[in-house]
């Protein structure tokens, strides 16, 4: 990994569901990254990396969305995504579904500058988060890429701790999948209805009054059961959570 | 539970999750087996090269399998062990059949193997006549109540123990009621040892079979392995044709591997290494060893260069401990032999996309199996091919689903109708009829909420962010 501070400009990708459903939470990101000194850039052509297609099974599909995302970074900047699914498959797969394909080397060059936000943010030298919200319990949700394929959560985790008034209390089940997986939420309701039920129910029993995670996809599947239960607890994208509690008019 | 071919996996998903038993036990059994995996695999690192030496193991023999074949053939020739090839599961069942009918037995103790159970074995020697009785413990229990392998490794663990006194004192005669565990088992033992020494032939499954030496290898906890391969006069061992391994050499990386991610143990009480009948002179063991090499499909398996991985697997079940999926619903939901992740890849292969497809959609893709697979088995990445060879196949597209996705490609193509299916999702909020697939997210969930204002908007009015 180069080092972050090399790059005076970064781009920045918003992933589909910020987009539509949480832009708050990428708006934070980005002025995360600005408050630091970065110069952000945002390709307005940009859409959605194309996992969902890609693990639906429909690759061609899938192949010519990304396509369309890495000729919208042609730059040698990092590309900086605030969610460990959409930057696993971005890192990882486009690498994989490009194989055998013309714009293989493209792509990898692409890949190979691909970071999670939280990651990014947490490894900028002399980054300083000072906490001006009032006390709250929080609690994880540890995504299952951003666990397993972008190995991210310690550092993300690592921020939530700099925030001197937010007390962190972990899950029972915190590296158990919250039953979203794209597709999979509609395709088997009733199993994915089952795992997100359990993990409400997990986060019930920490009391905290808000859940932080790093992928709006798990955070729309976790918010959405708890809203249909009409539970007090808000679950909140890292960005916005740390841009909301250290931002200067707070 | 056989499978059939109107295979209704949302109707055994409904009953699985309804069954609160099911699902305690299954939570609380997952935990510990979790736990023990844990305790034997304390360092990362270390595990990590372990895992990769496994792999790399398998991946070699399964690089050279016809080779390896031939030269287990030979070997096993040599030390007297008598090979039958079965193309299919009814030439094995014909082959066990024939060897029994050969000396006219009618009684049959079998050890744990899954290759058996792929084979319809016991039922097919009862329609012949033939008494087959199982003898590993929870296999036991299972065939009292009539029911197949819930797991890989641990068949019964669906009961808790009070389930268990239960069926003892229901199904075997002179059994009184108890929960004690010791008591429970000693009854199992005591029907057992009887049997052991009534059956004319002793059949068992293998972990490994040595290609360099003609060994087999069958790993197990209870002895009734030792007990079924040594006692009657006749062994019959089944296995599939990927169980061969290159040399002795190898064992000791793979043992570690299968014995710690099975069931947390560093070794387990019994490993045999069966290496052909009695020799003349000798006090003890069968007097002719046979084994029955199964593929079922699997050489159809290794001739695609991807999905040949599925034949990597060790059958130690941890993937099965680890998914969320199998912990919810069961093996029995899944409703073939091999369940939980390795059975939504493997199952698809052997019985067909149209029959058993399904089963590659009951992945929410965490990689919960593929991080802690011995052998490495990239399995999302094969239920990922899976799916798309049904997306592409006539008998299981989905023409609506297609259409579908073509309009999401056109929609995440070009700019234009980006920005205007954003307006419109803006516009309905979360007015959109509950049907189809939104019907299923509402179920426990309230609809997603479209912003009024998308990041892209909200992007172009906030100072100092540059759109190159």
């Amino acid at each position: 990994m180069k080092h972050p501070q090399r790059y005076g400009k970064v781009y920045f990708f918003g992933t589909c569901l910020i987009d539509a459903l949480f832009p708050q939470a990428g708006l934070a990101a980005i002025r995360l990254l600005r408050r630091h000194g970065l110069r952000v850039v945002f390709p307005p052509g940009q859409s959605c990396c194309g996992q969902p297609a890609y693990n639906s099974g429909f690759f061609d599909e899938a192949r010519a969305v990304a396509l369309r995302q890495v000729r919208c970074f042609p730059e040698d900047y990092p590309v900086i995504v605030p969610s460990g699914s959409c930057a696993g498959m971005m890192k990882y797969h486009y690498p994989e579904l490009f194989a055998g394909h013309p714009e293989l080397e493209t792509v990898r060059r692409f890949s190979a500058r691909v970071f999670e936000f939280s990651r990014f943010l947490a490894d900028l030298p002399g980054l300083r988060l000072e906490d001006r919200g009032a006390p709250l319990k929080a609690t994880w949700h540890s995504s299952c890429h951003a666990l397993r394929e972008m190995k991210v959560i310690g550092h993300a985790k690592s921020l939530v701790r700099r925030l001197a008034n937010v007390e962190l209390v972990e899950l029972q089940r915190e590296s158990e999948c919250c039953g979203f997986g794209g597709t999979f939420a509609v395709k088997q309701p009733q199993i994915s209805a089952a795992m997100v039920t359990d993990k409400v129910d997990d986060i019930l029993d920490t009391g905290a009054a808000v859940v932080l995670g790093i992928d709006c996809g798990c955070l729309m599947n976790i918010a959405g059961a708890m809203e249909k239960r009409r539970l007090p607890v808000s679950c909140m994208h890292l960005a916005q959570f740390i841009w909301e509690r250290t931002h200067e008019t707070n | 539970m056989r499978p059939t071919d109107s295979f209704d996996f949302a109707g055994n998903v409904s009953r699985a999750l309804a069954d609160r038993q099911l699902r305690r036990n299954l939570r609380a059994a997952m935990d510990t087996l979790i736990e023990k995996r844990n305790s034997v695999f304390p360092d990362p690192q270390e595990t990590e090269a372990l895992r990769e030496r496994g792999a790399a193991i398998k991946r070699r023999a399964l690089s050279r399998l016809p080779a390896l074949l031939a030269q287990l053939e030979e070997k096993l020739t040599a030390n007297g062990i008598q090979v039958h090839w079965a193309e299919t599961t009814d030439a094995a069942n014909q082959a066990v059949l024939d060897i029994m009918r050969a000396h006219g037995a009618t009684r049959l103790v079998k050890g744990k193997s899954m290759v058996s159970e792929e084979m319809h074995l016991n039922p097919f020697l009862q329609r012949h006549g033939i008494e087959s009785m199982e003898t590993d413990l929870g296999e036991f229990i299972i065939q009292l109540d009539n029911e197949p392998p819930s797991h890989i490794i641990v068949p019964a663990i669906h009961k808790n123990r009070d389930q268990v006194a239960r069926t003892f004192h229901e199904k075997i005669p002179d059994a009184p009621y108890t929960e004690d565990v010791e008591e429970l088992t000693a009854i199992a033992r005591r029907t057992l040892r009887r049997k052991f020494f009534e059956a004319q032939v002793g059949l068992s499954g293998v972990n490994f079979a040595v290609a360099e030496t003609g060994t087999l290898c069958l790993v197990e906890n209870e002895g009734n392995g030792r007990m079924c391969t040594t006692v009657p006069p006749v062994h019959i061992a089944v296995m599939g044709l990927e169980k061969v391994i290159e040399k002795l050499e190898d064992i000791p990386p793979l043992l570690r591997l299968l014995t710690g991610s099975a069931t947390g143990q560093l070794v387990t009480t019994y490993f045999n290494m069966i290496s052909g009948p009695r020799k003349p002179g000798e006090k003890d063991g069968p007097r002719e060893v046979h084994l029955i090499i199964l593929d079922n499909g699997r050489t159809r398996i290794l001739a695609d260069p991807v999905m040949r991985e599925t034949l990597l697997c060790v059958r130690c079940g941890t993937c099965l401990n680890h998914c969320p999926v199998y912990t919810r619903l069961g093996g029995h939901a899944y409703g073939f032999v091999y369940p939980g992740p390795i059975g939504e890849i493997l199952t698809p292969q052997m019985e067909g996309l149209a029959r058993a497809g399904v089963l590659a959609t009951a992945s929410s893709l965490c990689n919960a199996c593929e991080e802690v697979c011995p052998v490495k088995i990239p399995i999302p990445r094969l239920l990922r091919r899976l799916r798309r060879d049904m997306a592409a196949a006539a008998d299981t597209a989905d023409p609506l689903e297609r259409l579908a996705w073509k309009g999401w490609a056109l929609m995440n193509r070009v700019p234009l109708v980006h920005a205007l299916a954003l307006k419109a999702g803006a516009l309905l909020g979360d007015r959109l009829p509950a049907v189809g697939p939104l019907k299923a997210w509402t179920g426990v969930r309230t609809p997603p909420r479209p912003a009024a204002r998308s990041l892209h908007e909200l992007v172009r009015r906030e100072q100092g962010v540059q759109n190159e």
